[in-house]
């Protein structure tokens, strides 16, 4: 056999195994998407197999919409928030946990105790979105049997004829979601930073600390730098998540899919969903849908390339 | 539970033959005036079995709709405040009769488990579509998915097969189940809204149950006197709310101001002096700080829970709320019904009460088995179905007296059907929620607002009649219209 002809046959072979992953890629990821893309441009209720076409109509209603722009505002401000404040704390930890710590010796290692709290740090990534979300609303709950009411007012901070109404607060309540998805989500990255932390070379730090670099020279001059890829893909992972919030506003907050009160929790899926399946706007729903996606893909550029530094190596 | 008292037949389950058919025939004759209707009726439905992979089967008095022998039923119901014990034991009871093989679905996500089906062209053959995320009927009506059930209303009544299903229901059965000028929706549940309390509570403090607006107040003032709340609502889903304020614009202006509303008048809302005097009403409530603490923010079990520890003396709901409450209520809590107290100068007395039919049950067009379908739904209105719901979801059915008398009944339902009683004729029921979904959430959000104190009375009314202005673009505003 020439080898010409082995290489090729291993190219057919190669082939072979793609095809089937492609055309399963096709028909359940991007075909969908395209279906979507028509839906769009229809006045489809999504009960019935029969619409319209109408053309730009569902966008240009879309424009007008104040609840959906209301939505976009929300999913914005979480976008900005949710990967700064998690990616800050997490780093923070993480820092301590292996490179804080001083030891006589002029080793470096995390505070006493780190490989315990990484385990611990660890457990609310282990619970899934909607256990999050029962377990925050007794956080919340708007009464004196809420965990944080009930707490208050034990201080005297808070009158019990008087509770305050945590989730039903316009001002309060985008921020009362926003601590739960740091909340759950700092486990993860600090152990993720942690990781990425240890494969950094001990001497680069002995040379630091040597050098007489304290803990925040450390982190600036050496950790950071370092570890600046993780970072980056971090930001995307939480500012994909921050586009979506489904779970959490549909399930804590007041409404059909959630968004209250008066749609000040509102975000572009639960908008979404209410017109798909309560108002019988499925194909309005589709543009938001389609909007959705293209400011997500948009926002990924956008932080990749922000983000790009010079590689260290090491 | 006594799930299983499925004696199912009425003297003609066995198989029917040829010549008894023929005989039966005859004797139908004899009846044949008042059935000729429904006989025309099901002639155009039972074109549509065909459609599907069983063959034709005659249609007979005993099967006005040519159920087939041994076919499958496909039957999804929504476990919500009734649980799903009595739908199990109806699809026992209708397998025995007809020896057809059920498939049971209880689920709270209607939607999200019907909906590719509905799309994909094959739905089941009986959905109860209720709960929070059900699919809304003006959706699916819009859609040509709800197959018209007048049939069923002209077939004949199982009790009594000299009568017509249609009169042996409540007129409010009927009624609610009209959408676009199709009756498509069995509402099986009598239900009645208003006030409940504990009858303990009211015996221990000494308080009589208010009649009017002011007496309502002075309760709720007292009750605040000894540490705890007056009123009590599920914040969560306004939609309680809005009864109260309904309720009270309804019993003010008379069946009048309930049309105008469901009309989409420009004036339902604005300049309607009845409407701002209602709404007022409910905002000094909030504004005395008679409301049950932290209430605004509570989803409706947490609500009912606490005023089931009297934590408040009243809480605004449907009669499902005893069935809801069954575990939370304790023994001796004597839960009953009491209607919307009236404002000065009402036009309807204090005993007039919202009444109506929910829990929507219906057939799809597409259903494969739609004979089965339309014939399960004429079980449910047999008294021996009627009562079985009656025990295993604790609430009344649309069948005119379908309790057996031999069936006791819990406080709370008890003073449900003593309130029937004395309301008599002056029942009312409002639809725009069930006709225009969008107008009903934007007016539930004004309420959230007026509850927290976050707006005016004035401003409600505002927000109000906008979505109502909005409501008239809706294609639907042609066809709903009541008179």
């Amino acid at each position: 056999m020439s080898h010409v002809a082995n290489s090729k046959g291993r190219g057919g072979f190669i082939a072979g195994f793609l095809i089937l992953p492609l055309a399963l890629y096709l028909t359940f990821v991007i075909w969908p998407y395209i279906q979507t893309f028509g839906y769009s441009f229809t006045n489809w209720t999504g009960q019935s197999p029969t619409f319209d076409f109408v053309g730009l109509d569902n966008y240009s209603a879309l424009l007008k919409d104040e609840v959906f722009r209301g939505a976009l505002l929300h999913n914005l401000l979480l976008l900005v928030f949710v990967p700064t404040v998690t990616i800050l704390i997490s780093l923070f930890f993480a820092f301590m946990l292996n490179a804080g710590g001083r030891s006589g010796a002029g080793g470096v290692q995390g505070v006493a105790g780190s490989a315990l709290y990484k385990v611990i740090y660890f457990f609310p990534q282990v619970l899934s979105l909607a256990i999050l979300a029962v377990l925050f609303g007794a956080v919340y709950r708007s009464d004196e049997g809420g965990l944080l009411n009930g707490f208050l007012s034990k201080l005297g901070l808070v009158d019990p004829a008087h509770p305050i109404e945590w989730l039903n607060q316009p001002n309060f309540v985008l921020w009362c979601l926003l601590l739960v998805v740091v909340w759950h989500g700092v486990g993860f990255y600090l152990v993720l930073f942690s990781a990425a932390m240890q494969s950094v070379p001990k001497d680069i730090y002995e040379a630091a600390l040597l050098d007489g670099a304290g803990r925040a020279q450390t982190f600036f001059k050496v950790t950071l730098p370092l570890l600046w890829d993780s970072v980056q893909t971090s930001a995307v992972y939480l500012g994909i998540a921050a586009m979506d919030m489904f779970v959490l506003v549909s399930t804590m907050t007041s409404g059909q899919f959630g968004g209250g009160p008066d749609h000040h929790s509102e975000v572009m899926a639960t908008v979404l969903m209410r017109n798909f399946l309560y108002f019988g706007k499925a194909g309005y729903a589709c543009a938001m849908g389609v909007v959705m996606l293209v400011l997500t893909l948009i926002l990924s550029a956008i932080t990749l390339r922000a983000t790009r530094r010079e590689h260290v190596e090491f | 539970m006594g799930s299983t008292s499925a004696h199912g037949e009425n003297s003609n389950g066995e198989g029917l033959g040829r010549r008894d058919l023929i005989k039966r025939s005859a004797a139908l004759g004899l009846i044949a005036v008042p059935t000729m209707s429904f006989l025309s009726a099901c002639a155009s439905g039972s074109d549509d079995t065909t459609k599907g992979n069983e063959s034709k089967v005659a249609v007979t008095k005993e099967n006005p709709f040519g159920v087939a022998k041994g076919s499958k039923l496909d039957v999804v119901v929504f476990k919500g405040g009734y649980g799903d014990d009595y739908a199990k034991a109806w699809e026992a009871a209708f397998d025995k009769k007809w020896g057809t093989t059920s498939s049971h679905l209880s689920t709270q996500e209607i939607t999200s488990k019907l909906q590719p089906r509905f799309n994909g062209g094959n739905p089941p053959d009986v959905v109860d579509d209720s709960g929070a995320q059900q699919i809304k009927l003006d959706v699916l009506v819009k859609g040509g998915q709800a197959a018209d059930l007048t049939a069923v209303l002209d077939a004949p009544s199982l009790d009594d097969p000299s009568k017509k299903v249609r009169d042996t229901l409540i007129p409010a059965a009927i009624e609610g189940g009209m959408i676009g000028g199709k009756f498509v929706a069995l509402q099986y549940v009598y239900t009645v809204w208003g006030l409940w309390y504990s009858g303990k509570l009211f015996k221990e403090k000494g308080w009589t149950p208010p009649k009017t607006w002011p007496e309502f107040v002075e309760i709720c003032k007292k009750a605040k006197e000894a540490g705890i709340g007056g009123l009590a609502h599920q914040g969560k889903y306004p939609y309680y709310i809005n009864v109260a304020i309904m309720d009270l614009i309804a019993k003010k202006g008379g069946l009048d101001a309930m049309k105008a509303i469901d009309n989409l008048e420009p004036n339902a809302f604005a300049d309607n002096p009845v409407a701002l005097e209602a709404v007022e009403a409910i905002y000094d409530i909030v504004e005395k700080d008679l409301l049950m603490p932290g209430t605004n923010g509570l989803t409706h079990t947490e609500s009912q829970t606490q005023w089931n520890q009297y934590k408040a003396a009243f809480i605004t709901s449907g009669s499902w709320l005893e069935n809801e409450q069954l575990k939370q209520t304790p023994e001796d809590f004597d839960m009953q019904f009491l209607p919307m107290p009236v404002l000065p100068g009402s036009k309807l007395p204090f005993e007039a009460i919202r009444a109506g039919a929910g829990e929507p049950f219906i057939v799809p067009e597409k259903a494969a088995n739609k004979a089965g379908g339309l014939e399960f739904l004429r079980s449910m209105l047999s008294r021996e179905w009627s009562t079985l719901f009656a025990q295993q979801a604790n609430s009344l059915t649309v069948l005119k007296d379908g309790v057996d008398p031999s069936v006791k009944l819990r406080p709370g339902t008890q003073s449900a059907v003593a309130a029937l009683k004395a309301a008599g004729d002056n029942t009312f029921n409002y639809r725009y929620a069930d006709w225009y979904s969008e107008m009903g959430t934007e007016i539930e959000n004004a309420s959230n607002e007026l509850m927290a104190k976050r707006i005016q009375p004035k401003e409600w009314i505002k927000r109000a009649q906008a979505a109502v202005d909005k409501a008239t673009k809706d294609p639907n505003a042609k066809n709903n219209k009541r008179s």
